[in-house]
C-alpha cells in the first residue's frame, strides 16, 4: 500500500479531524489506491520539465496600492457559527 | 571550558502600504475588529487573491539595501496549518522561491565593523489576531480580530553569524534603522510593526558543528532581545557544564523575571506540506523593475554615519546616535547649514533634544521645535549673548511654546552680562560678603573659586559671562 496508516493519522491530525478506527481503515485503503493511480505519473521521464503550478502562462498579475474595501463587517461575521460583539467567537485553542 | 553562543534572528517587519498584500482592504492600525475584512482576506470560498504592487517595490528595496540577490522568478506558496487566527487554513508565503537571497548587514560594534550575512527575505501575509474571553486560565472561548490578517510583511532571516547579544542588538537596530530610511516600516516593537525571533545555540570556543539550538520568542522590546538572549546563551552554557544537554525546543521570554521558559508543547515535527499557490501566478522581475526601485533608494543609515563623520568631523559615537533617526539626522544637517557649528549642536542635541524627546516618547517631527531653533541657542551661546545655562532654559521654553530664542531672550532680558566694570563691582561685594571663604582660598583652597562664580551668577540672575566672571575673580583674588 502506498500510505501506512500512521500517515493517515498523522495528516488526520494535521487537519484535526477525529476518525473512528473504520475510518481509518477505510482511508487508508483509498488514499492507498488513489496514490497508487497517481503513481502512473512516476513512469513519464520528466528530468526536463520545470514542474507546472499554473495551466496557464501568465506571470505579474497585479493591483495598485489602493484601499478599495468599505466597511463590510456585517456582512462578514454574518457567516460566523458564533459572535462576540465585533468579534469572531471561536473555542479557545488549547496547545497540548 | 570556554563557550561561544551562535544567534541567528528572524525578523518579521510589516509593510506600510496602504492596503493588504492580497484585496484592497485598509491596513489601518487601531481600527475597531474586523473592520478592514473583506471575503479574501477572510478566506470565504471562490475568492481571487490579486497581490498588491507596493509590496513588491518595497520587498525590492528591502532586497538592495541588505545587499541581497534578487530573484527573477517568484512563486507564492501555501503554508498549511490549522489556527483560528488564520482564515484559510493556510499563509500564503513563499518557500522555495523568496524573493531575496544572499545579502548582508553591516553593523558597528565597539567601534568594529562586521557584516551579518541576510539567508533570505521573502513575502508573506500576517495572521489574524486573538483574545481569550474573560480570565486567562478560564476562558473556554477566544475572539478572533482579521483587521491583522494579510497585512504584507517581510520575512528576513539572517546567517548564524551574531555571536553575542551585544550584536544581536546592533543587528537587529541597524536593520530597523534601514528599513525606517527605506520607509517601508514602522519599526516599532512595541506595538508589533517589526517582531523578532531568536535561534541561539552555544559550542565550545572553536568549535565548527553547532550545539543544539532553541528558539526564543516573545521578545517585545529591543532591550528583551539582548536580555533574553544573554539570559539563554547562561543557561545553556550552565546546562552543559553541568553535564546535561540542551533540549530543542521552543521558549517564552518573561519579561518580568528576565528569564526564558520552556513552552513544553508536543514539539510534534512542523508539517506545513507547502505548495504552489495555484491562485495567484508567479511573479516575474525584470532588470528595468529593479532599476526602477533603486533609483529610489535613499542614504542609508551606514551611509549616513560615515558621511557625517567625514563632513562634520564627529565622533563615532555622536555619528551614530544622530543617524539612528532619519528626521533627526536632518533637523541636525538643517541647524548645521544655519549655524556652522557642527559638534556645538550636536552636542546640544545629544544632551537637550534627545532627553526631551526620551521623555515625551515621540519622534522630533512631533514637537514644535525646528532646526532654526537649536542653531539660533547655539549661536547665542557661542557668541556670548547668552550663558549655557541661561541657553538651557531658553530651550526649555523654546520647546515648549515654539518661540524663537531671540525673541525669549529679549523678551526676558536673558542677554548675558559681560560688562566687565558691572561684573568687577558684584565681584568684589561678593568677596568682601564672604572673608572666610576669602581666607581659604588664600591657603590653597583653590576650589572655592566655584562658590564665588555661583554667588556672582545668583547676583546677576545667571545672566553673567561665567567665563569672565572667572577671569575677574582670579584676578582680584590675587592681588
Amino acid at each position: 500500500m502506498a500510505i501506512t496508516r500512521e500517515e493517515v493519522l498523522h495528516i488526520a491530525r494535521l487537519a484535526r479531524l477525529a476518525l473512528t478506527e473504520d475510518e481509518v481503515s477505510l482511508f487508508t485503503e483509498q488514499l492507498g489506491k488513489i496514490l497508487d493511480y497517481m503513481a502512473k505519473l512516476n513512469e513519464l521521464d520528466v528530468a526536463d520539465v520545470e514542474p507546472t503550478a499554473h495551466a496557464i502562462e501568465m506571470t505579474n498579475v497585479l493591483r495598485e496600492d489602493v484601499v478599495t474595501n468599505g466597511d463590510q463587517r456585517e456582512e462578514i461575521l454574518s457567516n460566523a457559527p458564533d459572535r462576540s460583539g465585533d468579534c469572531f467567537r471561536v473555542p479557545r485553542i488549547l496547545e497540548d | 571550558m570556554e563557550y561561544e553562543a551562535v544567534i541567528g534572528l528572524e525578523v518579521h517587519a510589516q509593510l506600510k502600504t496602504e492596503s493588504k498584500i492580497f484585496c484592497g482592504c485598509s491596513t489601518r492600525f487601531g481600527e475597531s475588529p474586523n473592520r478592514n475584512t473583506c471575503p479574501v482576506c477572510t478566506g470565504m470560498p471562490g475568492v481571487l487573491p490579486v497581490l498588491n504592487r507596493r509590496v513588491v517595490d518595497f520587498a525590492i528595496k528591502a532586497a538592495l539595501a541588505t545587499n541581497c540577490t534578487i530573484q527573477r522568478r517568484n512563486v507564492f506558496a501555501r503554508k498549511n496549518y490549522y489556527y483560528p487566527d488564520l482564515p484559510k487554513g493556510y499563509q500564503i508565503s513563499q518557500y522555495e522561491l523568496p524573493i531575496a537571497t544572499g545579502g548582508y548587514v553591516e553593523i558597528v560594534v565597539g567601534g568594529e565593523r562586521k557584516r551579518i550575512g541576510i539567508t533570505r527575505i521573502h513575502m508573506e501575509e500576517d495572521a489574524g489576531k486573538l483574545v481569550h474571553e474573560g480570565e486567562f486560565e478560564k476562558a473556554h472561548h477566544s475572539l478572533v480580530d482579521f483587521n491583522r490578517a494579510a497585512v504584507p510583511l517581510l520575512e528576513i532571516v539572517s546567517e548564524p553569524d551574531i555571536r553575542s547579544p551585544e550584536e544581536g542588538g546592533a543587528y537587529l537596530r541597524m536593520l530597523r534603522d534601514i528599513l525606517v530610511y527605506l520607509d517601508i516600516c514602522d519599526g516599532n516593537m512595541e506595538e508589533g510593526s517589526f517582531r523578532c525571533d531568536a535561534n541561539v545555540s552555544v559550542r565550545p570556543k572553536g568549535a565548527k558543528e553547532f550545539g543544539t539550538k532553541t528558539e526564543l520568542k516573545n521578545m517585545n522590546s529591543f532591550r528583551n532581545v539582548e536580555r533574553a538572549l544573554e539570559y539563554e546563551i547562561q543557561r545553556q552554557i550552565q546546562v552543559l557544564r553541568e553535564g546535561g544537554t540542551v533540549v530543542q525546543e521552543t521558549r517564552l521570554f518573561d519579561a518580568n523575571t528576565g528569564r526564558t521558559v520552556s513552552m513544553r508543547t508536543k514539539e510534534e515535527a512542523h508539517d506545513y506540506r507547502y505548495f504552489p499557490d495555484p491562485d495567484l501566478v508567479p511573479l516575474e522581475i525584470d532588470d528595468e523593475w529593479v532599476e526602477r526601485v533603486r533609483k529610489t533608494l535613499p542614504e542609508l543609515p551606514l551611509e549616513k554615519i560615515d558621511r557625517f563623520q567625514k563632513e562634520y568631523s564627529l565622533p563615532l559615537y555622536d555619528c551614530q546616535i544622530l543617524c539612528s533617526s532619519k528626521n533627526l539626522a536632518d533637523f541636525f544637517e538643517e541647524a548645521v547649514k544655519l549655524h556652522p557649528n557642527p559638534k556645538g549642536i550636536s552636542n546640544w542635541i545629544m544632551a537637550e533634544v534627545l532627553r526631551e524627546l526620551n521623555r515625551e516618547k515621540v519622534d522630533i517631527s512631533e514637537t514644535k521645535l525646528k532646526p532654526a531653533h537649536v542653531a539660533s541657542i547655539v549661536k547665542l551661546i557661542d557668541e556670548g549673548t547668552i550663558s549655557g545655562k541661561i541657553g538651557k532654559s531658553v530651550f526649555e521654553e523654546v520647546y515648549r511654546t515654539g518661540e524663537s530664542p531671540e525673541k525669549i531672550v529679549e523678551e526676558r532680558g536673558l542677554v548675558q552680562v559681560s560688562d566687565e566694570a558691572a561684573l568687577e563691582e558684584i565681584a568684589r561685594k561678593v568677596l568682601e560678603n564672604h572673608p572666610k571663604e576669602v581666607e581659604s582660598y588664600k591657603k590653597g583652597k583653590t576650589g572655592v573659586i566655584g562658590f564665588f562664580v555661583g554667588q556672582v551668577m545668583k547676583e546677576t540672575k545667571g545672566k553673567a559671562n561665567p567665563k569672565l566672571v572667572n577671569e575677574i575673580l582670579r584676578r582680584l583674588l590675587s592681588s
